[in-house]
């Protein structure tokens, strides 16, 4: 029988095997692939659908980032003084706020990405992956829609990046693999606990006062607290994107960046390893 | 020898009771779960109490080419089955090979999206279903033409008629062209019309040499679209045969769901009494319960209810009624006056009020029976318009050597006569 499987195998015809799977899997990327025309059209389909009937349309990408900005300049920086390593504050804020609402959109949307999609899930076979997949890259768009305001306040205050601008792509890749990954474990167990729709907003809140947008981290000077406060990924993502733009770096940040790259390598292979752990169940149980 | 398209061994689900596919639990329920019983894992081991099978050991084997009905009563297997071939769902054992490129319509319109175009959800429906973007772009004027919606491609499909929208989602689907077409009853929607578009359609592909699974409740498009049929019962492959002989074997051994609907006490108003329902029954020729009642036979809606206290000028009757809730007739068991005399109190005690409907009377589809006991402009004691369904079978029935579904809800036996009036030759 398996050598009348593997002629078919041969005159090119696809066999599909069906059986039950176990242990632990990682990311079947040539799986992936066949299915990137589905990716582009639910990252399509996502930005379509959200800016629909909205009078503003894909304004709202830049107004949000520039509101937050405009009132995190007056109680931040000019009422309470916060110190903003000598950058103008709304620069250094929105250098922050940039890299972190692509970071916190991608998680709102990305974890509820499954059980909104529940009846493609329940109806037709894709790799499950591609819905918080697409959905981080519609804010990704979304991101990229703003860029463009930072550069003009960068220009209002005369400041120009340096060579390591080139790192920009770097810190922006890194943004995307932890938001990812973080997406993945909660976009999973939404499918199992619906309290995770209640649990997110309130974990990235909390996420976000612990990373360096408001404030410059240079704050922290105690050691031991600044290991923990490090271990964030964000913390290196949110700093190195800012300096990266605005030209702070003299050196190439080697170690933090590699710091960085494995705490949020090691969130997106737990959140692939627990996903893939859980997808076989999913159309099942959500 | 002819390669197979499909080949399924031993393959069983099991399912856990109680977590439905539709149930959700919260963080707290799991908690408190394992709390209150530690030796259990948040996922512990299914045992043969906590789950059960909803596929047991299911093996055949289908040739490229080959159209293969499957049939069962609800919730023997059939959607599993096909979720489980459609990699939708994982077999809890056993294994299946599928050779060729599979594309499953366990519905229309999957990922529809209400805020986008008929036309952008034409590219995305596609995109999902597995089309390629370039296929879809060729396809597109035939899709939009097919769909008969034209006027409409560019508005919002939030603002179509629930008939617009099938015709599209159906239309984007009947264009896939996989190898291997695995269709749950997605034709039991839409109107009539459109049923014999999607019948024809799905006819073509049939005769197009590629494979086909397809479940359904509507034994005439079983018969009319395969060859072979599988019969599911309680998870298990009961019979695999030629459609007809498959066909046949459901209808006869009283396969099909139910039949009977029973009260329990606590589904009864207060408001009845003195009048309980007891059961209501749908019979076929040979007096047995059955769902599903063949065109071609006669057949007996027997409802028993019971009087607690003696009512004067009681009227039993049942009304039937298309599933979208047309009313087709309503009948009282003492519309005759003789009966109306003869039982005009009846004492407290125990009662049938049968009602015989004779052969060639319905079309093939889905009735709903309701039921009424009332005294004339006094009191409406029991009323109940969704009592029961059952399906009618047009197997055999006049007209279906066409293969095509009629309209209408009723499909008569008539009279008819040729007469010649002139004749070419003779003039």
């Amino acid at each position: 029988m398996d050598r009348e499987l593997n002629a078919y195998r041969q005159a090119d015809l696809t066999v599909t095997e069906i059986k039950p799977t176990s242990g632990w899997h990682l990311l079947d990327l040539k799986e992936l692939s066949k299915f990137r025309e589905l990716i582009f059209f639910l990252t399509w389909r996502d930005l379509k659908v959200r800016y629909k009937q909205t009078i503003l349309g894909v304004a709202w990408a830049i107004i949000q980032p520039l509101l937050t900005m405009v009132v995190f300049s007056f109680f931040f920086g000019n009422l309470a003084k916060v110190p903003s390593d000598g950058i103008p504050y709304p620069l250094f804020s929105l250098a922050g706020l940039l890299p972190w609402q692509l970071f916190e959109s991608s998680i709102r949307n990305a974890s509820k990405s499954l059980v909104s999609n529940r009846n493609m899930i329940t109806k037709i076979y894709f790799p499950r992956i591609v819905l918080p997949m697409s959905s981080v890259m519609a804010c990704v768009v979304d991101f990229l829609v703003a860029l463009p305001i930072l550069i003009g306040l960068m220009i209002y205050f005369n400041y120009s990046p340096n060579v390591y601008v080139l790192l920009i792509p770097y810190y922006l890749l890194l943004t995307i693999v932890t938001a990812f990954g973080v997406s993945l474990w909660f976009s999973a167990m939404d499918v199992l606990y619906r309290d995770i729709g209640y649990i997110v907003p309130f974990i990235t809140q909390i996420w976000m006062f612990i990373t360096p947008i408001a404030y410059g981290s240079g704050m922290i000077k105690n050691p031991t607290i600044q290991f923990i406060y490090n271990l964030n990924p964000m913390v290196g993502v949110v700093n190195g994107f800012r300096s990266a733009m605005l030209g702070q770096y003299t050196q190439l940040p080697v170690e933090s960046m590699i710091f960085s790259a494995l705490i949020s390598l090691l969130i997106l292979a737990g959140g692939l390893l627990y996903f893939r752990r859980m997808e076989r169940q999913f159309a099942d149980l959500i | 020898m002819s390669r197979y398209s499909v080949e399924v061994n031993n393959i069983g689900k099991r399912y856990r009771i109680g977590a439905a596919p539709a149930s959700y639990r919260t963080f707290r329920e799991t908690l408190m779960e394992t709390l209150s019983n530690p030796k259990k894992r948040l996922h512990g081991k299914m045992t043969d109490d906590n789950s059960f099978w909803a596929l047991d050991d299911i093996s055949f084997r289908v040739n490229q080419g080959e159209a293969v009905g499957i049939i069962g009563r609800n919730g023997a297997g059939k959607s599993t089955l096909l979720k489980v071939l459609s990699r939708i769902t994982e077999p809890t054992k056993g294994e299946a090979r599928i050779v060729g490129k599979v594309g499953s319509l366990l519905e229309v319109g999957t990922g529809f999206h209400p805020e986008l175009t008929g036309r952008e959800n034409i590219y995305l429906n596609g995109a999902i279903l597995g089309m390629k973007r370039s296929l879809i772009d060729s396809k597109l004027d035939e899709i939009i033409a097919f769909s008969e919606v034209e006027t409409f491609i560019d508005t919002p499909v939030k603002r179509y008629s629930s008939g617009m929208y099938l015709r599209l989602a159906f239309s984007v689907a009947a264009h896939l062209e996989p190898e291997i077409l695995i269709v749950d009853e997605v034709l039991a929607v839409g109107d009539a019309e459109f049923q014999r578009k999607c019948l024809g359609k799905m006819s073509n592909v049939a005769g197009e040499g590629r494979t086909v699974l397809f479940v359904s409740h509507n034994m005439s498009a079983i018969l009319r679209l395969t060859t072979r049929t599988l019969v599911l019962e309680k998870g298990k492959l009961e019979l695999d045969a030629p459609s007809p002989e498959a066909v046949d074997y459901y209808l006869m051994s009283g396969f099909t769901d139910g039949g009977e609907k029973r009260w329990r006490a606590e589904e009864i108003p207060a408001a009845t009494h003195p009048f309980m329902p007891v059961a209501l029954r749908i019979l076929n020729e040979n007096g047995s319960v059955s769902e599903t009642i063949r065109s071609t036979e006669a057949m007996a809606i027997e409802f028993e209810y019971e009087l607690l206290e003696a009512i004067t000028g009681l009227r039993v009757g049942i009304y039937l009624l298309s599933t979208r809730g047309e009313f087709i007739f309503t009948s009282f068991d003492v519309d005759d006056e003789s009966l109306f005399t003869e039982h005009s109190v009846r004492e407290k005690g125990t009662y049938i009020s049968r009602c015989y409907l004779p052969a060639d009377l319905l079309n093939e589809g889905r009735y709903v029976i309701g039921i009424n006991a009332s005294t004339f402009r006094i009191k409406r004691y029991f009323h109940d318009e969704q009592a029961i369904s059952f399906n009618v079978d047009a197997t055999a029935a006049p007209g279906t050597q066409w293969a095509e579904a009629r309209t209408g809800m009723i499909r008569p036996k008539l009279r008819w006569e040729i007469e010649e009036i002139t004749n070419a030759k003779r003039i």
